[in-house]
């Protein structure tokens, strides 16, 4: 029996175990959406934005570790997700992404509402197809999830020409991806993870460096068993928090610009970096030559492109980080020159070196009676939520002082645009994680400016019930960029003061929602509190101090030990 | 330092904008590039020339080699190679130097390929350096047009990697 592309593409996302997918329709993918409404295994969530469709998609694919799924018509609604599949990519997130296109014979033309989204993105997804030819679409998109989900991570594009859903095709059977020009590699090799146990045996003031690829390839748990097991410390990215217990006595929190003051040190000070699914990221490492200048590296990548490209690194395993993390932790196991009360006997001078750095420069900020502080409000809400909430974050300091204060415990509960740094992406991102956990606790702490970039999804949260929950750090600033200006361009406030914004109450009531507001540091609490109890979407306007810095700070192109302090 | 590197891709729409965005978005250079199909009808051979230190040359080898339609990357300056340019030159020819320009064709193996009453149309075929030796050559005698291919290279049998 023939069915038409546009059954067939249904067809292919129930055979990839997909059963919801965000998107926003079109002339272009009428015919897809006539299917849908038909198909009761499909949820399709209706954003307000393709942008959003994207992040959200996004962030039910860190939730779920599957991949997140977005449909979208041609032209501007391709153009319109353009911003979130580069995120994506930075942040190798793995999304498969639909694009209508105006039918085959009229690609080429400038005809409505036609766009090359596959020549668009060509450098920000992991790969693209544009489908002329009905009987390639299903191998396409099995090829697409594929790709998408093994390796390093990342997203896909399909674009589909409105006559290739229309023509009909008999549905070719299931068949195992098998792919000539992609091997992504998963096993380490086994020199390469003796060597860098004998690294660890010898060094005497080792760091583990966890990024965001211990998270993707779920290696938390065997990332853990090392550090206690050898007792090194560790420091996260951005990217990886979560990866590593936040709270755990070996934890240093998160390093680079706006890292902790004692990973900074220790890193600097090292004799051993165990990078581990991270990629020297500019923010990361400040100035390149004074990134952890003393130690031997071992970097633990599933990608190849990421070694040795900013920092020379002396171990390299390419392999997947859970995969190569076992092969240590076995390697351990078997070893007679290793045992635990040995490892905690070399490192007990490192780890009490970093006791001291930690003692004279703790994480912290100024009290200041009346006022609320963000970080009182971030500490306040990890109190609330016991560490167990789902957090995203927009851009900005908000973002910051969610990472640096909501010490998380537990992998695929952080969602923030790391590598592109899109404000605009918590909220879509809340959405998508509340609809893959729908009785975890979903926030995103905000900042004023970032969260006006997708507000309109307040729509779709109330119409899907979702109970998200916002928090605002107002400051009344595009309040990172005021900071940079305070710092290096002598307080001249360009553009940073916005001195126009809609009441967040009122706009949170006319949506339907929940709208609370918190002027003084008392007023906290009662508001979290009410606002965990509400069943519905709730926006909290934290009316925050206005100048209020992001600390410790790195300066761009400083090294990592110049540190202004709180 | 040049390396000459050959990247065997699979022949699909958008293929050599994908290698060439990548050399661009990133930053690298290509001195010269060439592409045809192989035996093989559905895989091409891509030719190209880039310059930059063993770092560079090492990230550009492996960006090509993340790239999806990308089968084998080889830097082929690592081994021992044959590689091969053509230029098509065309020289203002009068009475007075025209004996000399086929004797400069002659000595670099060309071949008079096209001629007028005021002008010859050489080919040549050789390394680079012998293509570019043989346009400075002739350039005082007056060249008024080149066509030049990238370079295409191969490595040597007995060193077969
Ligand atoms: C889409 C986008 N545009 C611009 C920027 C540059 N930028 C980074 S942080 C920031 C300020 C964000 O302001 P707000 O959301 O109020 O957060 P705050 O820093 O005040 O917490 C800006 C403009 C960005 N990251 N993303
Ligand atoms: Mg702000």
């Amino acid at each position: 029996m023939k069915i038409t592309g546009a059954q067939a593409l249904l067809k292919c996302l129930e055979e990839q175990k997909v059963d919801t997918i965000f998107g926003f329709p079109g002339g272009a993918v009428i015919d897809l959406y006539d299917e849908i409404l038909a198909s009761d295994k499909l949820t399709h969530v209706l954003v307000r934005h393709e942008q959003a469709a994207v992040h959200a998609a996004d962030a039910y694919a860190r939730v779920t570790g599957d991949v997140g799924v977005a449909l979208v018509t041609s032209g501007p609604g391709a153009t319109n997700t353009v911003t979130g599949i580069a995120s994506a990519y930075m942040d190798s997130i793995p999304i498969v992404v639909f694009t209508g296109q105006v039918p085959t014979g009229l690609i080429g033309n400038d005809a409505f509402q036609e766009v090359d989204i596959v020549g668009i993105t060509r450098p920000c997804t992991k790969h693209n197809y544009l489908v002329k030819n009905v009987n390639d679409l299903v191998p396409t998109i099995r090829e697409a999830f594929y790709i998408a989900r093994s390796g390093r991570p990342g997203p896909v594009l399909i674009d589909l020409p409105k006559d290739v859903m229309a023509s009909r095709i008999v549905f070719p059977e299931p068949q195992q991806v098998k792919m000539r020009t992609y091997r992504p590699t998963y096993e380490p090799h086994p020199g390469q993870i003796e060597k860098a146990c004998r690294a660890i045996l010898k060094a005497r003031k080792p760091v583990i460096y966890a990024g965001g690829g211990v998270i993707l390839s779920n290696a938390n748990e065997e990332l853990t068993q090392l550090a206690r097991n050898a007792d090194i410390p560790v420091t996260m990215t951005l990217m990886g928090l979560g990866g590593f217990p936040g709270t755990d006595p070996l934890s240093m929190g998160m390093l680079g610009m706006h890292g902790t003051y004692y990973a900074n040190m220790a890193v600097a000070n090292c004799d051993l970096l165990i990078a581990v699914g991270a990629r020297f990221d500019d923010r990361v490492t400040g100035r390149v030559d004074a990134f952890a200048p003393h130690a031997k590296i071992i970097h633990i990548d599933i990608d190849p492109t990421s070694i040795s490209k900013n920092v020379k690194v002396h171990i390299p395993i390419v392999a997947d980080c859970k995969h190569a993390l076992t092969a240590m932790n076995t390697w351990f196991a078997r070893s007679e020159e290793f045992t635990a009360a040995a490892e905690k006997e070399n490192h007990l001078a490192w780890l009490k070196q970093i006791a001291e750095w930690r003692a004279a420069h703790p994480l912290g900020y100024l009290e200041e009676p009346g006022v609320i502080k963000p970080q009182f409000v971030v500490q306040k809400l990890h109190e609330l939520t016991k560490g167990d909430a789902i957090i995203t974050t927009e851009v900005g300091q908000n973002q910051m002082w969610a990472a640096q204060f909501y010490h998380f415990n537990h992998p695929r509960a952080f969602m923030t645009s790391g590598g592109l740094g899109v404000m605009g992406y918590g909220f879509p991102a809340a959405i998508g994680a509340q609809m893959a956990a729908p009785d975890r606790i979903v926030i995103d702490i905000a900042g004023d400016g970032s969260i006006q970039m997708n507000i309109q999804e307040m729509a779709t949260a109330m119409q899907y019930k979702l109970p998200v929950k916002i928090a605002i750090l107002n400051n009344g600033y595009l309040g990172m960029v005021r900071q940079w200006q305070e710092l290096f361009y002598d307080k001249k406030y360009s553009a940073t003061p916005l001195d126009v914004a809609p009441d967040f109450v009122a706009l949170a009531r006319a949506y339907g929602a929940v709208g609370l507001r918190a002027t003084k540091p008392s007023e906290v609490e009662p508001v979290i509190k009410e606002a965990l109890a509400t069943k519905n979407l709730v926006v909290m306007d934290f009316v925050i101090a206005r100048e209020e810095g992001v600390y410790p700070m790195v300066p761009a192109g400083k090294a990592t030990t110049e540190m202004l302090l709180v | 330092m040049k390396h000459t590197i050959s990247v065997l891709l699979q022949n699909k729409p958008g293929v050599l904008s994908r290698v060439t965005g990548l050399f661009s978005g990133r930053g690298f250079n290509i001195e010269s590039l060439s592409v045809a199909p192989t035996l093989e009808t559905d895989v091409s051979c891509l030719t190209l020339v880039t310059a930059g230190d063993n770092n560079i040359v090492e990230q550009i080898t492996k960006q090509l080699h993340k790239l999806i339609d990308v089968i084998k990357v080889t830097d082929i300056s690592e081994f021992e190679f044959v590689e091969r340019e053509m230029a098509l030159i065309r020289v203002k020819a009068e009475p007075s130097t025209r004996a000399e320009i086929l004797r400069i064709c002659d000595i670099f193996r060309g071949r008079v390929v096209d001629v007028s009453a005021k002008s010859y149309a050489l080919e040549v075929t050789g390394t680079c350096d012998k293509v570019q030796a043989m346009i400075d050559i002739l350039r005082p005698i007056g060249i008024q047009e080149i066509v030049r291919t990238g370079t295409i290279a191969m490595t040597r049998a007995s060193k077969k990697y």
